[in-house]
């Protein structure tokens, strides 16, 4: 967001470089910016517009990154099971910065359910589910348009096919997102996926030789900010090479609403719910107990062991022990 | 009978779209059926046969698998008639990027893969340009950051079109992409109805069975390459490619 503040911190090339349209707008208002880039802004003419210029700033932000509707919250009213009994959990909500497990053995629906999600079901699926935004019946809009999706999809099975170095994979991402400020998203991008993997990687690496947890890091970073789908599906974490809680972290920053098929204890347990599927149907919503919460703990420690075991293996030892 | 003509590369998943699609419809009573075409042989009539779907195929032979298509169209419209069908399917052979098989008032679908590369949709012309639908396919092997990128450049080259993503493995998006089979206009017959583009034109001496090298035995609708005036172009930027505007471009 753009105040006052951020304004009176820059100088006249700062603003101009990021905003160019700025200086016809300040010019029609009788503030002329001069020819000096270094000086600061608050000592321009353009001080006394700084109200307004930061307001039409944010206006012209939110329109060329084309900004919609937030959405704050989803709603799944409950249709009926594979044999067309009722479904048991009457309506569950998801919102903004939370994350959603799903749990349940295959077949059971768990897809169904995330394709009523993404197809903004109106009772017309074999469900019978309806799904509102906001508390109200979704636009159209959802369904008919490849620039609004509603869900970014992120799947253990899915790679990187492009042959570019991860700063120009980026860049092309965002050149087709017609995103505001692309610089800024790129470093943001690569510094979030370095934070998220182990092993660094620099932005002139190639997107395909990457390691499978840099790939997920740089997916999971790259989804969180420059796709424009409100909800991310994540159909697992792998367990190696990516720290799991600062990815979710990172998700739940950028505004999503994260929905996530695990079976993994350690993951089910960092949601804040946890929606049990069975028979096509939303059968329970569990939230996380204190008991299974403090358990959390205890489930890390073991994940914790479990790694250095691995770790020794890689290095060539022998696990006659596994203390 | 609703009628759908279906087209698209090779290999980009045509027949497990289709084969996923149908499915729901058969679920719901649908009568259905497919025609599909191709060059040399086909073994996409079993797969339909063995998911209980009449099928009738064509094997265009020596000739364009697009002019045999447009040839015979009338009278696979009428065998579904007949049959009774609810719904029609026709399958492209997809052979080759100038492929236009679509025709005006009949819903038109182009089935493309998100591993055929980002610049494949400026590639593919009337295909993909003059589709009312554009299916994307094998979105769950690739990353979110690809498939966006991809559909956008789809999006590019068709702003009409509806640009969904259906998995021909796992059938994710084939009960939505379904909805809108049914939605399609009601077809009795295509006689009269137009071609929505031209087919690839071909009329020289190779059509005809010529199979020796050389221009003395090119007789009829022959192009040639200019690579003298692309050599000239070439010498201001060598590093960039050359514009190939040979007779695979549209320049018509």
């Amino acid at each position: 967001m753009i105040t006052t503040d951020t304004l009176r911190d820059l100088t006249v090339g700062e603003l101009l470089e990021r905003w160019p349209f700025a200086q016809s707008w300040l010019a029609e208002r009788g503030a002329e910016l001069g020819d000096d880039p270094a000086l600061d802004l608050a000592s321009t003419p353009a001080a006394a517009h700084f109200e307004d210029l930061s307001a039409f700033l944010a206006e012209m932000d939110a329109f060329l990154s084309s900004d919609e509707e937030q959405v704050d919250e989803i709603t799944v009213v409950g249709g009926v099971d594979k044999d067309g009994a009722p479904e048991p959990v009457g309506e569950l909500v998801a919102r903004l910065g939370e994350v959603i497990c799903i749990v349940g053995p295959t077949g059971s629906g768990k897809s169904r359910l995330l394709a009523d999600i993404e197809w903004v079901a109106r009772g017309d699926t074999p469900t019978g589910r309806r799904v509102s935004l906001n508390g109200r019946e979704p636009d159209m809009k959802w369904r008919t348009s490849s620039e609004h999706k509603l869900v970014a999809q992120l799947s253990q099975n899915m790679n990187f096919v492009m042959d570019l170095s991860v700063g120009d994979f980026l860049a092309l991402h965002a050149d087709s997102r017609q995103a505001a400020d692309p610089e800024a998203k790129i470093a943001r991008i690569w510094e979030d996926a370095n934070s998220l993997a182990g092993e660094p990687f620099a932005l002139d690496t190639p997107v395909t030789s990457l390691s499978g947890g840099q790939s997920r890091a740089l997916m999971i970073a790259d989804t969180a900010v420059l796709s424009r789908s409100p909800v991310v599906l994540i159909d697992e974490i792998e367990n190696a090479g990516i720290d799991r809680q600062k990815a979710l972290d990172i998700l739940v920053g950028q505004d999503k609403i994260v929905l996530m098929a695990t079976h993994d204890p350690i993951l089910a347990l960092m949601g804040d719910r946890r929606v049990v599927i069975n028979n096509g149907a939303m059968i329970d919503v569990i939230e996380p107990s204190a008991l299974e919460r403090a358990n959390l703990d205890e489930l890390r420690a073991l994940d914790d062991r479990l790694m250095g075991l691995r770790h020794r293996l890689r290095n060539g030892e022998r696990l006659d022990t596994v203390e | 009978m609703k009628f759908v003509t279906v087209s698209g590369p090779p290999s980009s998943g045509k027949t497990a779209v289709i084969l996923k699609t149908l499915a729901h419809l058969q679920t719901a009573g649908r009568k259905l059926g497919v025609v599909k075409f191709d060059c040399l042989s086909t073994l996409d009539d079993d797969i339909y046969q063995a998911a209980g779907i009449p099928v009738r195929k064509g094997l265009s032979g020596a000739l364009c698998p697009d002019h045999y298509f447009v040839s015979n169209v009338e009278e696979c419209v009428q065998w579904g008639l007949d049959e009774g069908l609810d719904v029609l399917v026709s399958e492209s052979a997809g052979l080759c990027n100038r492929c236009s098989p679509y025709i005006r008032d009949v819903l038109a679908v182009c089935v493309i893969d998100n591993l055929s590369g980002i610049d494949t949709p400026r590639k593919i012309g009337p295909m993909l340009k003059s589709a009312d639908i554009v299916i994307i396919t094998k979105g769950d092997i690739v990353s979110q950051a690809e498939r966006e990128v991809f559909a956008a450049r789809v999006h590019r080259v068709n702003p009409r079109a509806r640009i969904m993503h259906v998995n021909g493995i796992t059938g994710q998006g084939s009960y939505e992409f379904s909805t809108l089979w049914e939605d399609g206009a009601e077809v009795a017959t295509v006689e009269g109805k137009r071609l929505r583009f031209s087919m690839p034109a071909a009329l020289c001496s190779y059509c005809l069975g010529e199979t020796r090298i050389g221009s003395q035995y090119q007789m009829g609708n022959v192009r040639k390459i200019d690579l003298e005036a692309q050599a000239d172009r070439q010498q201001g930027a060598p590093m960039t490619g050359p514009e190939m505007t040979g007779p695979e471009g549209e320049s018509r």
